[in-house]
């Protein structure tokens, strides 16, 4: 048969180059997405809700903390130009300024290394670069909160 | 009572302008092609069409198919919006080939028809559905009773409990939605925005009882709180269903537990 013959004809060399008959049919094409012994198992426990969650709250939250903090440091009073030494010293030394600055840290931290969380679960392909990414991305988040909260309670205005 | 007459405007039997001496024009579709038997890469290929641009895609595609190519290959079943069949990506959109006339997507240019993204294709327009559809199994889509006798009577329901889901009914299962959104395009993991639909038709079902179990599997990682809310869903869908609605609904319905 004519289509037969033109089908064989144009059959290039595909994954080793024979022409595909009923013996050597034509290469299985896996699914990429099939769910195989491989694939993650479901999740149980309500972590992903309570992070949507969280992103929420937190953003309405800091909403107040940052555009406050912002106006604060660079438009009342004279703007960027007052902040030095003396500016932080004499603000921490209120617990309540304290407390603001402590709460923002934590809360912008979380809801910045939560965000990225999720967009290195969207981005990244492969599960050793989701791996990794995600381990710089907490090494990062926890050094830099607990430098923070360091610096925030043992902060001394008499340093030299 | 009179008839009432129907179409009394100016341009009621005038012709278009243009079309009055034959409706055919030619339309040019680019068929993104792909045979593995023949080569491992996809190619686009032109094909001219003379036809009314009052057609649909689906008549173009027949037409290549039966005049042009018969190697064409592509799904249709009820060929009229229904069975969800042939869905693919037109002009970059995802729709159904059965209910986009050629005349809405502007005939002038070459008219881009490729598989829909996310899932493999296994030739030219037909892709595996059974990663899409092992979603759709994994929420159970049936309905669900504590009681496990056999029913004596009708379940029956008020108005206002069926219009809760009504919108949700609507699905045909053609992936249109699934497979316009980007998260599902990155990680066919997750249930996708028809798995959730379904498990919302059946979620704000006042006579199923497995809307716990339900909202549980769609709590996972890969449930719905992997929704971006980037609205492609409701966009795509080819039935209007409020697609990423329904999602935010189950959303809220996890986090309140009233459902």
């Amino acid at each position: 048969m004519s289509t037969t013959d033109k089908t064989a004809a144009g059959v290039g060399p595909v994954e080793g180059g024979a022409v595909y008959t009923v013996d050597n049919p034509a290469p299985f094409i896996e699914a990429p997405r099939k769910r195989t012994k491989k694939t993650p198992k479901t999740t149980r426990g309500n972590f992903e809700l309570a992070a949507w969650l969280f992103m929420r709250l937190s953003g309405i939250v800091l909403v107040v903390l940052v555009l406050g903090h912002l106006l604060i440091q660079l438009v009342l009073d004279g703007g960027v130009s007052k902040i030095g030494f003396a500016f932080v010293a004499g603000r921490w030394a209120s617990p309540f300024w304290q407390v603001w600055d402590l709460l923002m840290l934590w809360l912008a931290m979380l809801h910045g290394a939560n965000g990225l969380r999720t967009v290195i679960n969207d981005y990244a392909e492969r599960a050793n670069t989701r791996l990794w990414l995600k381990a710089l991305l907490y090494t990062a988040t926890v050094f830099t909160i607990l430098l923070g909260t360091l610096v925030i309670f043992t902060f001394d205005p008499n340093i030299r | 009572m009179a008839t009432p007459v129907l179409d009394k405007g100016d341009a009621a039997g005038k012709p278009e302008a243009g079309f009055a001496d034959s409706p055919y024009i030619t339309v040019t579709f680019r068929i993104r092609r792909f045979n593995p038997e023949v080569a491992a890469e996809a190619v686009w290929e032109d094909f001219q069409v003379e036809i009314d641009p009052k057609e649909r895609v689906l008549d173009a595609l027949h037409k290549i198919k039966w005049e042009l190519d018969g190697t064409l290959t592509f799904r249709r079943s009820c060929a009229h919006g229904i069975c969800g069949s042939d869905a693919m990506r037109i002009n970059g959109k995802n729709r159904l080939a059965c209910k986009t006339l050629i005349k809405d997507i502007n005939p002038e240019k070459p008219i881009t028809v490729e598989a829909i993204k996310g899932l493999t294709v296994l030739k030219d327009l037909v892709v595996d559905m059974e990663p899409f559809f092992q979603a759709y199994r994994d929420v159970m889509p049936f309905l669900i009773t504590k009681d496990t006798n056999e029913p004596t009577r009708e379940r029956l329901q008020s108005a206002e409990d069926r219009e809760r889901f009504d919108d949700t009914t609507k699905c045909i299962l053609c992936a249109a939605c699934t497979t316009s959104c980007p998260v599902f395009w990155n990680d066919g993991q997750y249930f996708g925005p028809a798995a959730i639909v379904n498990a919302h038709r059946f979620i704000f079902d006042s006579r199923d009882e497995a809307g716990e179990q339900r909202l549980e599997i769609l709590n996972d990682r890969d449930g719905v709180w992997r929704c971006r809310t980037t609205f492609n869903c409701t966009d795509a869908c080819p039935r209007g269903i409020e697609v990423t609605k329904a999602i935010a609904e189950v959303k809220r319905a996890l986090i309140t537990r009233r459902y």
